[in-house]
């Protein structure tokens, strides 16, 4: 589905993306790991159409279309969906006519009618009780006043009504405490499926307790520098990523952190 | 510059879509001010004598005053007597009797503008004041509105039918000596709109004024006189276009609203005019004195404006609070872009006991626009409880733009409550880029985020105009995405 050669990327003439090769399956859950500023969260961005950063080479195709020269909103509504670290707030508009005119400009581009209010409101209304969001919050502003969880179970609730064809979750477990996580990580679960690809972006090993990926891959300094299975983030928790010849300030803290979470 | 500027710069580039200009014969005056203009102007209006005098008085005075120099704004000085001071469309001997008679051109620009003034088209529920260039064209729903003892109609007709009325209040809240603006609009005043709700009248409809700028080299100068007599409501409305020419038109308005005991006023401005082209070439010069006194215990007035036309705009809807418990609310917003210059905002004058005022102010500058909240909040010795809130954001789109926000506060009561509150924002790149993200497109996007900012404020608008404010504002950020 997902196919990335040889990218480069870099953000004000800084590169950060140093020759990424990775090719993801439809039914497939990825996990990208890897010390702070490796380059983790600029792959998600990069892949969602962030023009703050600027791709210098390589390729990304998916479904052998070239993902790349195509416009983020275009990309969004050819099924890559990118769940934020840090969700935005938009005062004063509601997550309600937020989400209904998301959903309402991919069912255009599909050539579906528009979804009326109350069909629209049935289905919010149920999938914000399977991420444990009081159906109030859709009346208030995006993300306006939420608390770090409730943004994260947002975002989640968002991948859920949009069914996209690739889900990429940018550390989607920072800042949640364990019950919070719990209910992400439920709903991202009820994201996997055969015809859709999961790339989730971590740093820490706790979350793939709860998601557990296909693939594990290590990125250190732009680049992937080991592959694995789910055993490698197991291997990463006990023995941090100096085992890698990676230097990394908050691995001995995070593994501790997230030992003492569990 | 950012991708929200460059996005949000191509989206302002649309053209300004009333900017036709209807061909039609008209009798105007030749250019110039002085004592035989205003005798003609009177003759014309078979004005009683009392108006004519009224008048006199007031250009006499006027010459005396010196035009205002403080606001935030940038102009070349107005020579007032390059300006025709009537124009209006020629037509037979005897008024218009039913819109059956008025001209099919000037309906035809009303039906473009999106006011259909015929009775089958008719805006439902609404009932239509039409002023093109100097004079009223149309009233349209008089007689259901006589029925109900409302009276409304052009100033004109009010000053030979109800002169004891006209003569009661014109003048009593903004008098011709308050400003160089006003005195000059109750010298040349030609037209506007007359209301009065007699007592216990619930108004059974909205009331509207479509004010429409046609002629070349010629000011608007209205006049609306709304009084709401006691325990009686009303809503009215206004909105205002012009064509698309290279010169800056004046237009200097006086808007008077009186309240007595138990009555209600909203006044809702839809303002539209000619902002002038990218380059800051041409647009209308907004002068506007608008004021309600809130004369009666209880009563209350409520300003709610848009305002996205207009090249300079200078504006300051205010309250007098004289009676026991009355209450005054100004919601605003003014979006400038290109050269646009707007210095808008409200005085709230605090001298009855427990007299509350609220103000919540939006401005969106976008372009190399300049954008300016000026309010005035007063109480004086005898406001006893008196309170007002006050909230001012500024949302910024672009980096060459700029928000100034100057609160003037005076208070000569201890007991008196002020909060004030101001924000500035701007629309981020984070913001486009996750509305994006969502399969939104940029001028969806800045739409909906510049409509979520200005949510306080719409949702004071009658209904049916929200939804048009809404797409005004999309209209008018149009071309600043791309």
């Amino acid at each position: 589905m997902l196919s990335i050669k040889n990218l480069h990327a870099s953000v004000e003439g800084k590169e950060i993306l140093k020759g990424i090769n990775l090719e993801i399956k439809a039914g497939e859950v990825h996990a990208i790991m890897g010390p702070n500023g490796s380059g983790k969260s600029t792959l998600a961005q990069v892949l969602a159409g962030n023009d703050a950063f600027e791709v210098t080479s390589g390729s990304v195709t998916m479904n052998d279309e070239d993902l790349l020269e195509k416009e983020t909103e275009e990309r969004a509504r050819d099924g890559v969906f990118l769940a934020f670290q840090y969700p935005v707030e938009i005062p004063g508009v509601s997550n309600l006519q937020f989400m209904r005119t998301s959903v309402n400009a991919m069912r255009h581009h599909r050539g579906e009618p528009e979804m009326n209010a109350a069909e629209f409101m049935k289905l919010a209304r149920e999938i914000s009780k399977q991420v444990d969001l009081d159906p109030a919050f859709l009346k208030r502003g995006v993300n306006e006043g939420f608390s770090g969880g409730e943004k994260k179970r947002n975002e989640i609730m968002q991948a859920l009504m949009l069914q996209p064809k690739l889900a990429i979750l940018d550390e989607t477990d920072s800042g949640l405490d364990i019950d919070a996580l719990k209910v992400v990580s439920d709903g991202v679960n009820a994201l996997r499926a055969e015809d859709r690809a999961i790339l989730m972006v971590t740093h820490y090993q706790r979350l793939l307790d709860h998601i557990v990926p296909d693939f594990v891959h290590v990125l250190a300094d732009g680049k992937i520098v080991k592959s694995g299975g789910r055993e490698l983030a197991l291997e990463l928790e006990d023995r941090g990523y100096a085992w890698l010849g990676i230097k990394d300030d908050e691995t001995a803290a995070s593994s501790a952190l997230s030992n003492s979470a569990n | 510059m950012t991708t929200a500027n460059k996005e949000v710069n191509e989206l302002i580039k649309r053209e300004y879509e009333h900017g036709f200009v209807t061909d039609i014969e008209v009798d105007t005056f030749e250019p110039g001010l002085n004592e035989d203009v205003i005798t003609r102007l009177s003759e014309i209006k078979k004005e009683p004598q009392f108006m004519l005098e009224w008048r006199l008085k007031a250009y006499r005075r006027w010459l005396e005053m010196e035009e205002p120099d403080w606001a935030h704004l940038g102009y070349d000085r107005i020579d007032y007597n390059s300006v025709s001071y009537y124009s209006a469309p020629k037509r037979k001997e005897d008024m218009p009797q039913s819109l059956d008679e008025v001209d099919p051109e000037l309906l035809k620009t009303y039906e473009r503008l999106g006011i259909p003034l015929h009775e089958h088209a008719k805006l439902a529920g609404v009932a239509v004041d039409a002023v093109f260039d100097s004079v009223s064209v149309a009233t349209t729903f008089k007689e259901p509105l006589a029925k109900a003892g409302v009276i409304f109609c052009s100033i004109s007709e009010a000053v030979r039918d109800y002169p004891e009325l006209v003569q009661k209040y014109l003048g009593t809240v903004v008098p011709h000596t308050d400003n160089f603006f006003a005195g000059l609009n109750a010298a040349v005043f030609s037209d506007g709109t007359f209301v009065y709700v007699p007592k216990g009248v619930r108004c059974p409809m909205e009331l509207s004024t479509y004010f429409r700028i046609n002629a070349a080299n010629t000011g608007q100068f209205e006049r609306t006189l709304i009084i709401a007599d006691e325990g009686s409501y009303v809503s009215y409305l206004e909105g205002c276009t012009a064509p698309m020419r290279d010169e800056n038109q004046l237009h200097a308005a006086v808007v008077e609203l009186v309240a007595l005991d138990n009555a209600e006023i909203k006044y809702s401005t839809v303002q539209n005019w000619y902002p002038g082209d990218e380059n800051g070439k041409g647009g209308i010069y907004n002068f506007v004195t608008k004021r309600a006194a809130c004369i009666g215990k209880n009563s209350k007035v409520s300003w709610t404006q848009v305002e996205t036309g207009s090249a300079i705009t200078w504006k300051y809807p205010s309250c007098i609070l004289r009676g026991e418990g009355s209450v005054g609310e100004f919601y605003s917003v003014a979006l400038t872009h290109n050269h646009q210059q707007a210095d808008t905002g409200t005085k709230m004058i605090h001298l009855g006991k427990n007299t509350t005022s609220t103000i919540i102010s939006k401005g969106i500058s976008a372009g190399k626009s300049s954008n300016v909240y000026r309010g005035l909040v007063k109480f004086g010795p005898r406001a006893e409880g008196a309170r007002n809130f006050t909230e001012c954001d500024s949302l910024l789109i672009g980096d060459q733009c700029g928000a100034h926000t100057f609160p003037y506060i005076e208070s000569l009561n201890k007991s008196a409550i002020v909060e004030h509150e101001a924000t500035t924002s701007k629309v981020s790149d984070e913001q486009m880029f996750l509305c994006r993200q969502r399969g939104i497109d940029m001028e969806r996007a800045v739409s909906m985020i510049v409509n979520g900012f200005c949510k306080d404020v719409f949702k004071e608008l009658p209904m049916e105009f929200a939804v048009e404010a809404g797409k005004l504002l999309e209209v008018s950020l149009e071309g600043s995405v791309g």
